[in-house]
């Protein structure tokens, strides 16, 4: 099966920046992956790539099938990004936000009460401005935007922080149950033991390269051992 | 294309009508600019009367500045510029709704400054057609252009400084069209207005359709 994401000496620019330095990275449908990787290694812009928002100048780098280097455009409709910022309309409510970027999908909105309920956020701040949320709660309305929109690949940029304890426990059901049916999901995060029970497989990048590929944190399997078929730099 | 032009102007106009900058800003910021004219020029030389259509369009070009920025304000920050690229919206669409939401304010606010000038300027109004159709045209044409270099400058620090910079000469154009043709609807002779009308229909179709095919690539520096 061809891989969701596969990523040949990739690299990708930020400004004039080679910020991706020649990435070699093969993810395959429903898996959870884990970017590990000190402040400025380049885990965010690999997210960023991968969502098409950077251009790659050179290597190869396909994902969902579209080729960034031809057509980023095209793979972004089926990418769902959870960065550090929101996304949000602040003067919107939490059901109108959900509402326009799942109507801006082109998606029935019958997902849209579905993500509100899964997040908790179906009762009284489902009409609420976003401007008038905690932190917290514009994480989960992010996050039920992601829900609604039904993304085939998931890129989670630090996706528990600003949560309690028990939103972070429903941001990983979340995250599983979208692996089980089917999406494939890459972590950035820098919170080890909850993200690495996530995960089955943790790739470390550094200076803009993935220097190490395996199953568990400090557990190299089977997909280290083959740097040709997994991408280990 | 269209149904996604759509479903952003009326996210725009509802982002509007609950900041309420449009109506507690720029609306009465027109009616200051109206005023200062007044009390610069005698209105008992008849000066204000007749030139009084240059300054309606100079009144609307300055508010439309402010109207331009606002449209893009709302799409920086809290990486709400990354989500309208990942959102699967037709960058066309984007740019229509943005322009259809900017032209239904400074209709409105033309509206307002109408009734500025016919009470404060003294203006008589004839050949309501030849108005009407002005409005539109240039309406259309400065949230067609002001779109298209709003979110030019949209992606630049010193945006705030540079699309007046960027935009006013463009817009020139529009402002001599628009005040010629209300000219000749003012005095009572619209047959003098129509050729100006043409020019700025001209105008507003051609940065309707650049604005349509180019706003892709210009969002991408947003």
């Amino acid at each position: 099966m061809e891989p969701v994401i596969r990523f040949r000496g990739a690299v990708a620019l930020v400004g004039r920046f080679p910020a991706l330095a020649g990435v070699d990275l093969d993810v395959g449908r429903g898996e959870i992956v884990l970017l590990q990787g000190p402040n400025g290694a380049g885990k965010t812009t690999l997210l960023r790539t991968c969502a098409g928002l950077l251009p790659v100048v050179s290597g190869e780098a396909v994902v969902l099938g579209h080729d960034l280097r031809r057509e980023r455009r095209g793979v972004r409709a089926h990418v769902g990004l959870l960065g550090h910022a929101s996304g949000l309309y602040g003067d919107l409510t939490v059901e109108e936000n959900l509402r326009f970027w799942t109507r801006a999908a082109h998606l029935e909105l019958s997902t849209v009460d579905e993500a509100l309920a899964t997040m908790g956020l179906d009762g009284r701040l489902r009409s609420v401005t976003v401007n008038r949320l905690s932190a917290g709660q514009r994480r989960r309305t992010s996050f039920a935007c992601l829900l609604a929109r039904r993304p085939e690949l998931w890129l989670l940029d630090e996706p528990h922080a600003g949560l309690d304890n028990d939103a972070r426990d429903l941001v990983d059901t979340v995250i599983r149950d979208a692996a089980a049916a089917g999406a494939t999901v890459l972590v950035a995060s820098h919170e080890l033991e909850r993200a690495v029970s996530l995960a089955e497989r943790v790739v470390v990048v550094s200076g803009g390269m993935v220097t190490s590929d395996s199953l568990r944190a400090g557990d190299p399997g089977p997909l280290a051992q083959q740097p040709e078929a997994h991408g280990v730099s | 294309m269209f149904r996604d032009a759509a479903l952003v102007a009326a996210k725009d106009l509802r982002l509007e009508a609950r900041s309420r900058v449009a109506f507690n800003q720029i609306a009465p910021l027109a009616l200051v600019i109206l005023l200062l004219f007044a009390f610069a020029l005698d209105p008992a030389r008849g000066v204000l009367a007749r030139a009084a259509p240059g300054l309606f369009w100079v009144a609307v070009l300055l508010c439309a500045l402010f109207a331009v920025q606002r449209a893009f304000a709302i799409e920086s920050g809290d990486g709400r510029s990354d989500a309208l690229r990942l959102s699967g919206l037709d960058p066309a669409g984007i740019f229509l709704g943005k322009v259809a939401a900017i032209a239904l304010e400074l209709a409105a606010l033309e509206v307002l400054l109408g009734l500025g000038v016919a009470v404060l300027y003294d203006a008589s109004f004839g050949g309501w057609v030849l108005l009407v159709a002005t409005g539109a045209s240039a309406t259309a044409a400065i949230a067609a252009a002001g779109t298209l270099y709003g979110v030019l400058a949209a992606g630049l620090r010193v945006r705030e400084t540079l699309l007046p910079l960027l935009l006013l000469p463009v817009l020139a154009p529009v402002l001599i069209g628009s005040t010629r043709a209300f000219e000749a609807a003012f005095s009572g002779v619209p047959a003098d207005g129509w050729p100006w009308l043409g020019l700025l229909t001209l105008f507003a179709l051609v940065y309707l359709v650049a604005g349509a095919l180019a706003f892709g690539s210009l969002l991408e520096d947003m």
